[in-house]
């Protein structure tokens, strides 16, 4: 796979069929860009877009170029070669089969060695309260563990320099460590939110509405400054979450 | 004229995959479609809203790929007199023992990503024998599984184009669209690529040449007419 130093999205149409407002807009390795808007605005729909590396041949007209080019033909569908990893809330593990027996198998086939599938494992403990077995069978995971899972396995088996990320914040898992282990180092990452901690760790985020990108938000020095109060809020919630969730009483607030 | 012919096990997605394609063939071609299915099917009112030429074949009791196959000769008169250059021939994709693709054909196999890693082993000639493979629903499962389902695929059929589509957002259509204008016109007298399972007619008997001409038995012809051909 060739370096990629650029993602480019060439604006389409809207939903009513009008030309999008934001033209062309580029992101550079190391990026999180957010996706943001109220539902049905089309943010799943421009994600979908980047998966497809769309030519003017999707239903919104949009055009997606690698390193300022339409990329090959091969690259769009070769599936080996592809460079981009999704997660999206939607995803479920349907495979009848344990955890480490399919974690091996799609190591395998990404030609990785064969302590791969204990590293997904041990990461994916780490993103979740309740601890993965390699023993466990994949259908009985509950929601969060699946989550933890599949975002371990993007990092660690699926490594691929594209990454977009469907509402994370809905996977009961830890929604910031989850964040910072998909956009490791030199990753083009996109990122459709509703939460402020998550979209205020991007630096720009695209605004959505009807089905067309209408804005390119530049994150300011007062949200960076309002992001760490976040953070401790948004910590102080999970740990809140943890003491119900272990049959603990909260009586008391303390927010620092 | 092209022919293409779409299997896959029931649900998979084909009817919804084809509507985007023809969606996409239309603006430079004639597509025409005709749907075989077994004992009912109301796909033609789908197809009828892009305002195409639908056809609808019921193999009653007859086997459905018998039927399709042996209806093949028709079909693609039906679809000349359409003045048609793209036959899309969708079958009933039943019990997963033959294929009911001929040698010049585009064979599209539509596989629900769903059912499992292990389905692509075990579909046989559907899968085994196709140009393409139409991997649908890979949205609800993670990229993990996705992936290894893929290189089951593979395994299967080292040779096929495999294509990730979508049949509710219309992704995979443009590349599935592509294929099908670049592949040559298909020839006369076509052979199949394997043989279909045994029932009551020639075909049967293991009779692979498609024309009409070379089968006898109790047979059924596309407008629904039974007929014995033989002694």
């Amino acid at each position: 796979m060739k370096l990629i130093q650029e993602l480019t999205i060439i604006g389409g149409i809207d939903k009513s069929g009008i030309k999008e407002e934001i033209e062309k807009i580029s992101i550079s390795p190391g990026e999180i860009i957010g996706v943001v808007g109220p539902t049905g605005s089309g943010k799943s729909t421009l994600i979908c877009d980047i998966e497809q590396l769309a030519q003017a041949d999707t239903p919104t007209g949009r055009t997606i170029l690698i390193n300022g080019v339409a990329p090959g033909q091969e690259i769009r569908t070769d599936p080996r070669k592809k460079c981009i990893a999704q997660l999206s809330q939607n995803m479920h593990f349907l495979a009848d089969m344990s955890v480490i027996e399919f974690l091996n198998m799609h190591a395998k086939s990404r030609n990785k060695n064969s302590n791969t599938a204990q590293r997904v494992i041990a990461m994916a403990n780490t993103l979740t309260g309740e601890p993965i077995y390699p023993e466990h069978q994949l259908t009985i995971l509950s929601g969060g563990q699946s989550r933890a899972l599949m975002a371990a396995d993007i990092a660690v088996i699926s490594d691929s320099p594209i990454v977009l990320i469907d509402e994370i914040e809905n996977a009961g898992i830890k929604k910031q460590e989850a964040l910072k282990l998909l956009a490791s180092e030199g990753k083009i990452v996109l990122v459709v939110t509703h939460d402020p901690v998550l979209a205020l760790m991007t630096k720009r985020r695209i605004v959505m509405k009807t089905g067309g990108m209408r804005q390119i938000i530049t994150k300011t020095t007062s949200e960076i400054g309002l992001w760490n109060k976040l953070v401790k809020i948004d910590n102080y919630m999970m740990s809140l979450r943890d003491t119900i969730r272990h049959g603990g009483l909260v009586e008391e607030v303390s927010v620092a | 004229m092209k022919l293409v012919v779409i299997a896959g096990t029931p649900g998979s997605g084909k009817t919804s995959v084809l509507m985007h394609v023809i969606k996409l063939l239309k603006k430079t071609t004639s597509p025409c479609v005709v749907k075989v299915d077994c004992l009912w099917t109301d796909d033609d009112k789908r197809f009828d809203r892009l305002n195409i030429p639908v056809r609808v074949g019921l193999s009653k009791d007859m086997c459905p790929d018998h039927f399709a196959i042996y209806n093949t000769d028709d079909m693609l008169e039906w679809a000349t007199r359409n003045n048609a250059d793209i036959l899309l021939n969708e079958t009933a994709g039943l019990c997963l023992r033959c294929a009911p693709y001929p040698d010049g054909c585009l064979a599209v196999c539509v596989i629900d990503v769903t059912t499992g890693p292990n389905t692509p082993l075990k579909v046989g000639p559907l899968l085994t024998t196709a140009d393409v493979i139409v991997a649908t629903k890979g949205d609800i499962v993670s990229q993990a599984e996705r992936e290894v389902f893929r290189e089951r695929i593979i395994e299967a059929n080292p040779h096929s184009r495999i294509i990730e589509a979508n049949g509710l957002s219309g992704q995979g259509a443009a590349e599935l669209t592509r294929i099908i204008l670049d592949m040559p016109a298909t020839g006369a007298d076509l052979s199949l690529r394997h043989n279909a399972p045994l029932a009551i007619c020639t075909l049967c008997t293991g009779e692979m040449h498609v024309s009409k001409r070379y089968h006898m038995g109790v047979l059924r012809h596309i407008d629904g007419s039974m007929e014995y051909k033989g002694e």
